[in-house]
């Protein structure tokens, strides 16, 4: 050995890293070694530089930028609030980095932000961090599997994607699903949105310092997941709703089950509300924080709860009807301020309205079939694979190449827990979608954290940030 | 013109050339790229203040190859309309409607990381999702799924 610093102990040759070290200083033996295998072994690697780490290329936030990109980063393009500028030299401005490892950011979300003292000047978002490509995923896969994919967007209301999905392919079909298929989708999307609230009240009261709201809001939303493992199977991506209907019919005593979610859930909501809205360190955190304008929202396409609290009645159920949520009696609760406060009383009463549409549907739910009788998206019963070979290739047709589904194209949004899910389905007539566009949420809440978070304290910055409850799973996809 | 919805009376008048479609009860509306700014500022002005969505579709071998497809609400009158731009191929260009919808920007930008459509005027047209160095445009369908090895930035640069 000619460098027997290099050798580990073993005998094992360990690969030059030296940089500057070309394959003729190597011995022909070990040539192959060194280009054909990226081996790592501890200590022989060259020490790498930490600010490399956190460059983001293009996307950094620099110190100068054009007028144009400041004004986005200072959310002044709808509404200029803008308190900054004037008096603070540039001397005093710092950019630092938040995430995307950051434990508030409910993910890996990462925010550069410009600090005047502790005054947020300006913000840009990064996003990205958690790209998996489903949308170029979800046209490799039939249209019978796509749900599979979908349900892992949004991985807090995966219901709500499957049934964002499973309509706009029955939209294209122009197949009818049964009226109980349809309230068992009403059912378990309502039951899907009190649980992603639950979770939302833990940890963005969490995040403000209410810890006990943690253990609560987590033990509350124990229940309705109880209710998903015996119904679905599965905790959370349940792949449950599907073209034509939904998997499996409700497990025997269900009615107890969702009523016993009811009273668990409408006596947590009114202890968060006593142990929160009235409590005056929360309301000091809270109030005329993060605030979005009526007309902030309406540019940015900022749904659901955020929008709500800022006096936009937009609530997909109501204004777009689906799965046949005109047959329930609800109400779309708003505030007025616009601030973190006002989502917080805003999603308390969504829980509440959805525990409203649970009991219409315990009281109305028609008997029927949980899926349609329409053998293009339906395989045959089990029975009819032992005694007929036709019905037993059509279920392996179904399963195997998947069904075809005519061509065109379809916006199909649904309310999801976190504002309007769309999804934008174009089919070439195969059974593969030809392209699947998801327009989530969150996607629209992130780009509007600049307008929320200037001129604000850096400790704000996690409240404003939980109450606009992104998932990264939904902005990334 | 009995396809466009009847909120949309003024612009359906300015915009003659226009058309207007009912897809599976959908407005949609196709619109000639020179005139997209135009048209959005007009239908922004008759009611639909509220920007949902922007996306593109990669149709390979038809021509135009892209369909930039822009989706506005109009509360008022609780109606949707889908804005539809044909964006040739070549010349895979279309201007940014960020002047009357500040929230596409980073739909803009995510149709251009995705599938390389560039919108002229946009303030920051730089990659969303994907790393800087990323090359390609992942969503366009000649690149097949896999054929794109894993690209960690600092992958080379370790040694």
């Amino acid at each position: 050995m000619s460098k027997p610093s290099d050798t580990v102990p073993g005998d094992l040759e360990a690969p030059d890293f030296n940089e500057g070290a070309s394959p003729a200083d190597l011995e022909p033996a070990t040539d192959d070694r060194h280009t054909v295998h990226d081996l790592w072994l501890s200590g022989t690697e060259a020490p790498r530089q930490l600010g490399s780490f956190t460059h983001e290329g293009a996307q950094e936030m620099l110190h100068e930028e054009s007028d144009q990109i400041l004004s986005s980063q200072r959310g002044t393009i709808v509404e200029d609030d803008f308190e900054g500028a004037a008096g603070s030299g540039d001397d005093e401005l710092q950019i630092i980095n938040m995430g995307p490892q950051h434990p508030a950011t409910h993910g890996v979300l990462r925010l550069h932000i410009e600090l005047d003292g502790e005054t947020i000047r300006r913000v840009k978002p990064i996003i990205g961090y958690l790209h998996t490509g489903m949308e170029k995923t979800a046209e490799a896969l039939t249209f019978m599997q796509g749900s599979t994919n979908v349900t892992r967007m949004d991985y807090l209301s995966p219901l709500h994607n499957e049934l964002c999905f499973s309509l706009a392919v029955e939209k294209l079909l122009e197949v009818e699903v049964p009226p109980r298929a349809q309230a068992i989708r009403v059912l378990m999307s309502e039951l899907n949105r009190i649980a992603s609230h639950l979770l939302w009240s833990a940890t963005s009261g969490f995040d403000i310092g209410a810890l006990s709201m943690m253990i609560y809001g987590l033990r509350e939303r124990e229940s309705v997941l109880e209710f998903f493992e015996k119904t679905t199977g599965l905790r959370m991506n349940h792949n449950f709703i599907r073209p034509g209907g939904v998997a499996a019919d409700l497990p025997p005593g269900w009615q107890g089950d969702v009523m016993g979610i009811i009273e668990t859930v409408t006596a947590g909501v009114a202890d968060f509300e006593t142990l929160l809205l009235g409590n005056p360190i929360f309301i000091e955190r809270t109030e005329g924080i993060g605030i979005l304008t009526r007309e902030e929202c309406l540019a940015y396409g900022v749904t659901g709860p955020l929008a709500r609290a800022s006096g936009i009645d937009y609530d997909v159920r109501k204004v777009f009807p689906y799965s046949g949520f005109e047959q329930y009696e609800f109400e779309v609760p708003t505030a007025s301020n616009g601030d973190v406060y006002d989502r917080f009383v805003v999603r308390f009463e969504e829980m509440r309205q959805s525990m409203r549409i649970l009991e219409q549907v315990v009281e109305t739910i028609p008997a029927g079939d949980y899926r349609t009788e329409n053998r293009k998206v339906t395989p045959p019963p089990r029975a009819r694979i032992d005694e007929s070979m036709e019905a037993l290739i059509h279920h392996f047709k179904i399963f195997t190449e998947g069904f075809r589904v005519p061509a065109g194209e379809t916006y199909q949004a649904v309310e999801s827990s976190r504002g309007e899910l769309g999804m934008y389905l174009v089919s070439d007539g195969g059974p593969k979608p030809w392209r699947l566009h998801v327009r989530g949420p969150s996607f629209a809440h992130v780009q509007a954290l600049p307008m929320m978070l200037t001129d604000s304290l850096i400790a704000d910055t996690v409240a404003a940030l939980a109450s606009a409850d992104p998932v990264m799973g939904d902005v990334d996809r | 013109m009995t396809a466009a919805p009847a909120n949309l009376a003024a612009t359906v008048e300015a915009f003659s050339h226009v058309e207007f479609d009912r897809v599976l009860g959908d407005s949609v509306a196709r619109v000639p790229r020179e005139d997209v700014v135009g048209f959005l500022e007009s239908v922004r002005a008759a009611g639909y203040e509220m920007f949902i969505d922007l996306c593109a579709v990669d149709y390979l071998v038809r021509d135009p190859r892209f369909d930039v497809v822009i989706n506005v609400v109009a509360l008022a009158d609780s109606s949707r309309l889908r804005v539809i731009v044909g964006v040739p191929g070549p010349d895979s260009t279309m201007p940014t409607i960020t002047s009357v919808y500040p929230g596409a920007d980073f739909y803009e930008r995510e149709a251009f990381d995705l599938l390389g459509v560039s919108f002229e005027g946009h303030p920051d047209l730089t990659r969303i999702l994907l790393p800087d160095e990323w090359e390609g445009h992942p969503l366009r369908k000649e690149i097949a799924i896999g054929s794109v090895p894993v690209q960690f930035k600092e992958a080379n640069k370790a040694q």
